[in-house]
């Protein structure tokens, strides 16, 4: 030790530790989707994956490319229409926990997927919300991986495509909101966790071998670190292998 | 009544300069070729609704046919941006596009709400967030039971709804299944629509009892197009075909290759060239 892994691999195996066996887990396409299944083929093979294309306990064998990939379908226990999805399923409140990804976060965990610069005059039009507004809303507690970088990681959003702590402390309460918002956000260098008062996310836990200068460094805002800060674990060669051939049939299957 | 006809009149007899058109289909079952012959007749100033533009709105708005676009997530799913729409919205290439942005919870709802016959959706969302500061359409309403305070927006009624099924019976009613999105909404909410098939059959016989098949009271035209979702994919017959969707990611990029290839792949060929992909994957799903 330390082995051969790259951030990105960390990252994933970070995020993919955060679930549990019992979790009933909204996923989100591209890294969400990769930390999911990675976690269903390591310690909670008995955790229900939920698509927002409709699949439910979903096991596919290759990573999807989008969210509606056949393999979600051909492998889940059913599949629902999208209405039914989102209204029974994930507004009704049955999901433990929705893991996203974003193109720029707050210090409060908001995320901002729709536009850098103006809505009206974007300098960067991104794709907007999907699923993302009322997932952030209506799962038990959200889990975001992100790559960090001073861009991504915003001392201030252009646009909250989906509410975290949104202004932070009891915000979340104040507009009747029941669930925790985010409380685990993993990136390429460190584990943040919200402080229970103040609700701003701080570093709980450091991946081997990075510096708080390099987590300061990549942050928009002034990082804070918690006062026990931990060493995150690193990957374990079965979490490894299992990702990497995870991967290595999804590129097979994509050809792309 | 439903009535079989050629892509070419479906499109002609359904579609007007104007019309808002819904093109459903969530990632499955993509009504692509459709996309295409709207184009090559070139109608315009049309409103797009979907939730998924895809890459068949971004030819639209790419080849100038759309004014408008109702949506919720404008991507090329899993590989990055849909440039034609990017460049619509941030330089008005090649016409300006107004854009009409929910979510995917305020979009399936209202499509509900179309199909049920009601003015607006009312569901819990849009809470603590951005997008109702920029749509004037997304509004609150009191629940008078309890008065928690609920997000509306109007119903979606589309002109015209075009979805891709993967059959028809004779007597022009049609069936899927697999992931189902959103369709039987939109072609119930919608006053017209045009049907893709992948095959029409005598009768379906043997089914799930709860197979989405929409009768054909409901429906307009029907046209069979084997290969019509490509590169999307119709369950048991193709696959999506994810290379192409990373490739279109090049295509794309520039105006003039996104031109040069819709010359030669959409405006000088016809709907057979889905028939052609569709048999290219299954020879190559044959040799796996």
């Amino acid at each position: 030790m330390p082995e051969n892994y790259t951030s990105n691999e960390i990252m994933t195996i970070a995020a993919a530790r955060a679930l549990r066996n019992n979790d009933v887990c909204f996923v989100g396409i591209g890294m969400p989707s990769a930390a999911s299944n990675l976690a269903r083929l390591t310690h909670a093979p008995d955790i229900t994956l939920i698509y927002e294309s409709g699949t439910i306990a979903t096991r596919p064998d290759v990573l999807p490319l989008s969210i509606g990939d056949g393999e979600l379908c051909e492998t889940a226990l059913t599949t629902t229409p999208v209405v039914e999805m989102f209204r029974y399923w994930l507004q009704a409140g049955r999901m433990t926990v929705g893991f996203l990804g974003g193109a720029q976060i707050d210090r409060f965990a908001n995320l901002n997927t729709t536009v850098v610069g103006s809505y009206d005059k974007p300098k960067v039009r991104l794709p907007g919300g999907g699923g993302a507004p009322e997932i952030a809303s209506a799962c038990g507690e959200i889990f975001i991986i992100m790559a960090q970088s001073k861009r991504a990681f915003a001392d201030k959003l252009d646009f909250v495509t989906s509410m975290g702590h949104g202004e932070g402390g009891d915000h979340r309460a104040r507009l009747g909101l029941k669930t925790k918002g985010p409380t685990k956000l993993i990136t390429d260098l460190c584990v943040f966790e919200p402080n229970p008062v103040t609700k701003e996310m701080i570093v709980s836990s450091i991946h081997p071998g990075v510096t708080r200068d390099q987590i300061a460094a990549s942050t928009g805002w002034t990082v804070r670190f918690a006062a026990n800060i931990a060493e995150t674990p690193p990957p374990g060669s079965r979490e490894l292998q299992v990702l990497r051939e995870l991967h290595a049939r999804t590129a097979r299957a994509h050809g792309g | 009544m439903s009535r079989f006809l050629s892509l070419a009149e479906a499109v002609e007899e359904t579609i007007r300069d104007g019309d808002s058109v819904a093109m459903e289909g969530f990632t499955h079952l993509i009504p692509s070729a459709a996309g295409h012959e709207i184009i090559r007749q070139r109608k315009r100033n049309l409103t797009l609704i979907k939730m998924t533009p895809d890459i068949i709105y971004d030819q639209l708005i790419g080849m100038g046919c759309a004014s408008r676009l109702v949506f919720s997530w404008g991507g090329n799913p899993g590989v990055g941006s849909l440039h034609r729409l990017r460049d619509a919205v941030e330089n008005g290439w090649p016409c300006p596009l107004a854009i009409e942005e929910h979510s995917h919870a305020a979009m399936a709802n209202a499509y509900e709400a179309g199909a049920a016959g009601l003015p607006c959706a009312i569901f819990r969302g849009y809470i603590g967030v951005d997008l109702p500061k920029v749509n004037p359409r997304i509004k609150q309403v009191t629940c008078p039971f309890t008065g928690e305070v609920l997000a509306a927006v109007p119903a979606h009624r589309p002109d015209v709804a075009v979805i891709h099924a993967l059959k028809a019976d004779r007597a022009g009613n049609v069936l899927l299944e697999g992931i189902v999105g959103v369709q039987k909404e939109a072609v119930l909410a919608a006053k017209r629509s045009i049907v893709t098939v992948e095959e029409i059959v005598e009768d379906f016989g043997t089914r799930s009892f709860n197979a989405v098949i929409l009768p054909n009271w409901t429906i307009g035209a029907i046209v069979a197009v084997p290969g019509g979702a490509y590169p999307s994919y119709a369950q048991g017959y193709y696959k999506r075909d994810n290379a192409f969707y990373i490739a279109w990611d090049m295509i794309a990029r520039e105006r003039e290759s996104f031109l040069a290839w819709m010359k030669s792949n959409v405006l000088d060929k016809g709907p057979e060239v889905f028939a052609e992909e569709r048999r290219r994957l299954s020879l190559a799903a044959a040799g796996e």
